[in-house]
């Protein structure tokens, strides 16, 4: 395990600009997460690491050594794609078995056994070692994926969006297995997501990226609770953060256009809240979310599960904790 | 069950693809039939008219094809009688075996230049075609229109040229000219067909294997070339059933060390005249390799190796 850094790193491809400028460091042992819409440059990214792509300039180091001028098997990472996972001619053992054999690793015979054996047990998937890639079902297909990654050593490990096609159950039990193998190993991790969960249960570092820049980097709390722009603040939430006019309920500094409001932080019914109508009520289950108008504005805001508040009931809204946000975006404290 | 499923054909749909299927393949093998029927016949059952369809068959054919033979005087047939079984077939026509024909020479030729220019024109189509699927090339367009245009025109409107050249270069009736000369022809074809088929196959395997410490080479091997298999194999067939039955060039360019199959057969000369059952029967072995290499490899043909195997 290596720490990687990367310094003013950027790559145009033609007339799009894949990442900006883009210095992030990744601290040997985190796991990074990077978050951005698609084509904010996070599979770039990770492809300048893995040195499928040749960055335009800037520098990139794992473990203090440079490795720009290097292919990508001296650069000693692994990489889970998002798709075309396996290798389709080979069985489940000969893919995960595929790395230890390559001319850089060499390892011995009993060797692989013991780690193809030791990795199928953690994927759960010894019973098929033997079967044919092309005969697994999609989970079990991305399973060996994330196996084929770590039945290595690497510098660092790079995932892209890896548990994205799989569905809902597997996807938070594998999220639970890899954090505990992340955490096991002292592994290296660079992962991109836009499942928002995902980044913030496993990340120790969360990266935002856009349009090829990294905009934010630190601790999921702190991107969630202190994001430096409009577009950080909207990355992460669900229900999305509610963003009105700064003078809506009062009290906005000056320079500020827009007032960011998560829906927790509004509470109802409070004493001088300002006044607003239900237009919607979700029940979900474990919450409810209420959608309100105030003053032609929209706001979503959640309520406990039993919540007896129903369509066109006049309730008093009071924000807590606002963000404040210049026109441009930026933050205003 | 929706209007737009795709439903198990009928019983009587079946009955009637297959009469259809069948018949059609009846009325298409009728030559090779009658082929391989004069292959068996007297030279005298061969030509007469009307065509005889029922005969008594016998393996003189096949034995005027192998050996040449002379006639010989009374005397000398009565002090030596057959040895063999084949001795006795041509001493009805009072002639004796000198030896043994051309025919095996000739079939040795066309498996040496058919499966020699086959070999590389997929050699160098795969390379050709890895490379135009996967790198950078400038004009690369341009280049594989070039490489099209070569099949613009038919071969052997360059007859001439190409004859002159080979004068020039001493590789008229060699194995190595004609083996070129076909590898040319092929390879068009076999770097067009190859690129389909690699361009199939995602560079995310590729990308796979160079991350898991494979070189660019080793990638292209171990991961790119087993799962073109399918491609492969159909690309040489093709470029086997051109190679193996070309005739023109053959006549043109060789005669006496390096000369196919193709050219020999109809050069076959019995007793007054065209030996039909001979040339017949050089005819139906000539087409058993191409048979047996189409057959063989037909379970490759028919896979597609990597159906299923992509996360859709």
């Amino acid at each position: 395990m290596a720490e990687v850094v990367l310094r003013d790193v950027t790559k145009v491809f033609g007339h799009t600009i894949g990442v900006d400028g883009i210095d992030l460091d990744v601290p040997d042992g985190a796991f990074v997460v990077l978050l951005g819409p698609t084509g904010a440059g996070k599979t770039t990214t990770l492809r300048l690491i893995a040195g499928l792509e040749r960055p335009d300039r800037g520098e990139i180091t794992i473990g203090g050594r440079s490795v720009v001028g290097e292919t990508p098997a001296q650069r000693d990472v692994a990489m889970v794609f998002q798709q075309y996972s396996l290798y389709p001619h080979m069985t489940v053992r000969e893919n995960l078995a595929f790395p230890l054999k390559s001319p850089i690793l060499n390892t011995s015979p009993a060797e692989i056994e013991r780690k193809v054996a030791e990795v199928a047990e953690v994927l759960q998937i010894p019973h098929k070692l033997d079967n044919k890639a092309t005969q697994l079902s999609g989970g079990e297909m991305q399973r060996v994926s994330i196996g084929r990654a770590l039945v290595r050593d690497p510098a660092i490990y790079l995932m892209d969006e890896p548990l994205s096609s799989l569905d809902a159950k597997l996807r938070s039990e594998l999220r639970i297995e890899l954090k505990r193998i992340q955490a096991d190993l002292g592994a290296t991790l660079l992962y991109v997501t836009h499942d928002q969960i995902e980044a913030m249960t496993m990340a120790t570092h969360i990266g935002v990226l856009d349009e090829g820049r990294l905009v934010q980097f630190g601790p999921p709390r702190e991107i969630y609770e202190n994001p430096v722009s409009e577009y950080v603040a909207t990355r992460l939430g669900l229900p999305r953060i509610n963003l009105l006019p700064a003078g809506l309920f009062g009290g906005a500094p000056s320079g500020a256009a827009h007032i960011g409001l998560r829906p927790e932080h509004i509470s109802l019914n409070g004493e001088g809240g300002k006044s607003g109508t239900v237009t919607r009520v979700e029940h979900l289950g474990d919450q409810t979310r209420v959608h309100l108008e105030v003053e032609g504005h929209v706001l979503t805001t959640l309520a406990d599960a039993h919540s007896t508040l129903d369509h066109g009931d006049r309730v008093a809204v009071t924000p807590h904790e606002p963000l404040f946000f210049d026109a441009a975006g930026n933050r205003v404290v | 069950m929706s209007a737009y499923s795709v439903n198990e054909p009928s019983g009587r749909q079946k009955w009637i693809a297959g009469t259809l299927v069948i018949a059609y393949a009846l009325i298409t093998m009728v030559p090779l039939v009658w082929i391989v029927a004069t292959g068996f016949k007297s030279p005298a059952d061969a030509i007469s008219y009307p065509p005889k369809v029922l005969f008594e068959p016998t393996l003189e054919g096949y034995v005027n094809l192998f050996t040449t033979r002379t006639r010989q005087t009374e005397d000398y047939l009565a002090a030596n009688p057959p040895q063999t079984w084949y001795e006795e077939i041509v001493r009805q026509y009072d002639m004796v075996i000198v030896g043994p024909s051309r025919y095996g020479e000739r079939f040795l030729n066309s498996i040496i230049i058919g499966f020699g220019s086959t070999f590389l024109s997929i050699f160098l189509g795969v390379l050709a075609a890895y490379a135009f699927s996967r790198f950078r090339i400038p004009l690369k367009d341009d280049l594989l229109f070039f490489i099209l245009s070569t099949r613009m025109m038919p071969p052997i409107a360059v007859a001439i040229p190409i004859f002159l050249m080979y004068r020039q270069l001493g590789l008229s009736d060699t194995h190595l000219g004609m083996i070129l000369l076909y590898t040319a022809v092929n390879i068009s074809l076999a770097v067009w067909l190859l690129k389909g088929f690699i361009d199939e196959i995602p560079r995310e395997y590729e990308e796979a294997a160079l991350i898991d410490g494979y070189t660019r080479f080793q990638a292209f091997y171990k991961v790119v070339l087993p799962q073109a298999t399918t491609g492969i194999v159909a690309t040489a067939i093709f470029c086997l059933i051109f190679s193996w039955n070309e005739y023109a060039f053959a006549v043109l360019l060789t005669s006496g060390t390096a000369q196919t199959a193709p050219p020999f057969i109809p050069t076959i000369i019995g007793v007054g005249g065209q030996d039909w059952p001979a040339v017949a029967a050089g005819a139906t072995l000539f087409l058993l390799p191409v048979m047996i290499f189409t057959v063989a490899l037909r379970k490759h043909l028919l896979r597609g190796i990597t159906f299923g195997a992509v996360r859709k």
